[in-house]
């Protein structure tokens, strides 16, 4: 095919099918850029149009809106630190049990894991990061709230309950739903996206590193602590990082899980919300103008949060990347 | 107890807790994926797929939103595919050493995981209200802007694997840039490019929040996209909230349902992703 079309070239004259292969080169090579220059776009265009639409929310309650926790649609009153305070504090459950656990699954596959093993686990476990958000909210809305209701929270509440300081984060009836359960569930998802992400970047560790530290009579374990995590510090924190801007801005889930409750609440087993989960919950309803703006203004805090986060993560990531490609 | 038998002690014990943690992880997804089977399984049958979606307390299936999510699904990739691809392009070949391609592929890996609710958002501003209603439109673009930046990432990465020396090679005989892209890069970047593709699919296939006030809903059958669109992952999500036992037995079954197309579609990415590019 090739060799027929160029061969096509002597038929209508040299200067004339050069003319052509200028003009289709320029025209091919404007038409990818302009596509690159979209993917700009599309970010500038996010950040424009929130912006905008939440303009009459910011105007109209001005600082207010972060501070104040009332949310009452009735006399057009909205303030955003309740979704605020649950989406940090969600994001923050999440992570307290996401990256030790993804951390030492990712320390299993590299270092102990029988290399038969290896690639199944690893497989499996990006697999589970591949489920959409949806199935682990109704999972966690049919099973999992259950399950802590009767089993965990009563065992929870009554542990606590004589613990001076603890006590309040653990009172209350156990409901099953609430902050504890969306921020478990949470924790679950992003997992695999830690643990696959460090498994990656404790791989660039080099074996002669690594050999070094045996042959002088390290454990594994002292070769992990002392070689492998500060080699690769940047690289986990980047993960660790794009794991918490997954977390934070993730909708599904959390919706299905948060009992959506505009308060903030001392104890963490009772219902809350968050930004994604008041806007999936209450968009649609939404009458009024500024109930509209005021949450599409929810969503602008949220983009620039994950912005920010995200930002930090590629950032770390890039880094190692450039230090991999030297070595 | 010596030094030694300290350091052999302290090894066992975070060796174990991170095989602890191994189990821990495998225990969810086996504990998800179970419920999820056994559920489903239960509601599962020929109907779901030849019956449309029921009023409360009746009987029914998921025809409707089936065809909705599959009409959505196509038009993204038809959007966000080409667009991917010739962005991906620019930043692997002509573009590859510009200053704009380090700062695109910075905001295109932000793209990549940024909550995608914002993504409706964004596209219920500039769409659903300029034209005063939701539409199935409005829900496929939604989804197409999800799926480029994972397109352009597999695209660039795929195109960079491919060795200078065909490039070179190709010039070499005075074939002109773009012709070297069109027949010699992407032929031997294609499978990569595909599975990037696929990727994109099995990510939006789930997708629920872009959609909530794009495309919204139908509670009847409707193919037409400059109305509102039924697709499983919102049907799912109003029926599983709902007290009715019947519309919380298809929510399952359609969760079953979307879980198995993603995970084949990633399984088939994977498998024709350890083929590599073709050399």
């Amino acid at each position: 095919m090739a060799a027929l079309t160029l061969g096509a070239v002597e038929y209508v004259g040299r200067s004339k099918a050069l003319k052509r292969f200028i003009a289709t080169d320029s025209f091919f090579r404007y038409l990818t850029r302009a596509a690159a220059i979209l993917v700009l776009g599309v970010l500038l265009g996010v950040f424009v149009s929130l912006a905008i639409g939440a303009w009459p929310a910011f105007h109209a309650f001005g600082l207010d809106f972060l501070t104040s926790q009332s949310w009452n649609p009735v006399t057009e009153k909205f303030g955003a630190l309740a979704p605020i305070y649950g989406t940090i504090v969600t994001s923050l459950i999440a992570m307290l049990i996401a990256v030790p656990v993804g951390v030492g699954i990712a320390i299993f596959l590299t270092e102990l894991c029988p290399y038969l093993l290896r690639r199944p686990i690893a497989i499996a476990i990006e697999l589970l990061a591949g489920i959409p958000s949806i199935i682990y909210g109704i999972w966690g809305l049919f099973v999992l709230a259950p399950f802590l209701q009767q089993h965990v929270q009563p065992g929870l509440i009554e542990f606590f309950s004589g613990v001076p300081g603890f006590n309040q984060f653990f009172a209350g009836p156990p409901y099953g739903i609430g902050i504890f359960t969306a921020g478990l569930i949470l924790a679950i998802m992003v997992i695999p996206f830690i643990s696959s992400i460090a498994r990656d970047v404790f791989e660039t560790t080099p074996a002669v590193l690594k050999e070094s530290a045996y042959a002088v009579g390290c454990t594994t374990w002292e070769v992990i602590w002392s070689v492998v995590l500060p080699y690769t510090r940047a690289g986990v924190l980047g993960g660790v990082m794009l794991g918490l801007g997954r977390a934070l801005g993730e909708t599904m889930a959390v919706t299905f899980v948060i009992g959506n409750a505009h308060k903030i609440a001392a104890s963490i087993l009772a219902p809350g919300t968050t930004i994604s989960a008041t806007i999936a919950n209450e968009f649609t309803e939404a009458v009024g103008d500024l109930y509209t703006s005021s949450l599409i203004a929810l969503g602008f805090i949220l983009f620039v949060i994950t912005f920010i986060v995200l930002a930090i993560a590629r950032y770390m990531l890039s880094r190692l990347d450039r230090r991999a490609g030297v070595a | 107890m010596d030094r030694y038998s300290r350091r052999l002690a302290r090894n066992k014990m975070w060796l174990s807790l991170s095989i602890g943690a191994a189990a821990f992880g495998l225990f969810w997804l086996a504990a998800i994926l179970s419920t999820l089977v056994w559920n489903g399984l239960a509601g599962l049958s020929l109907s779901v797929f030849t019956e449309m979606t029921p009023p409360p307390g009746s009987a029914g299936g998921l025809l409707n939103p089936i065809v909705g999510s599959l009409i959505l699904t196509t038009l993204a990739v038809v959007i966000g595919t080409p667009i991917g691809i010739l962005a991906g392009t620019y930043m692997a070949e002509y573009g590859r050493y510009d200053r704009i391609t380090y700062i695109i592929r910075f905001i295109n890996d932000i793209l990549l995981s940024a909550p995608s609710i914002i993504i409706g958002l964004f596209i219920y501003e500039i769409l659903v209200v300029p034209m005063g209603h939701f539409s199935g439109f409005a829900g496929s673009i939604a989804l197409g802007v999800i799926v480029i930046p994972v397109v352009v990432r597999t695209t660039e990465d795929m195109l960079l694997l491919v060795p200078n020396q065909m490039r070179e090679a190709a010039a070499a005989i005075g074939a002109p840039q773009w012709f070297v892209i069109s027949r010699v890069t992407y032929r031997a970047a294609r499978t990569g490019i595909i599975t990037g593709v696929l990727l994109a699919i099995a990510r939006i296939s789930g997708e629920t929040a872009p959609l909530l006030f794009t495309a919204l809903n139908n509670q009847f059958w409707s193919v037409n996209l400059n109305a509102p669109m039924p697709s499983l992952p919102v049907v799912i999500f109003q029926f599983a909230l709902s007290p009715y036992e019947d519309w919380q037995r298809l929510a399952w079954t359609g969760a079953l349902i979307i879980t198995a197309a993603v995970l084949t579609l990633s399984i088939l990415a994977r498998a024709l992703a350890s083929k590599g590019v073709e050399q």
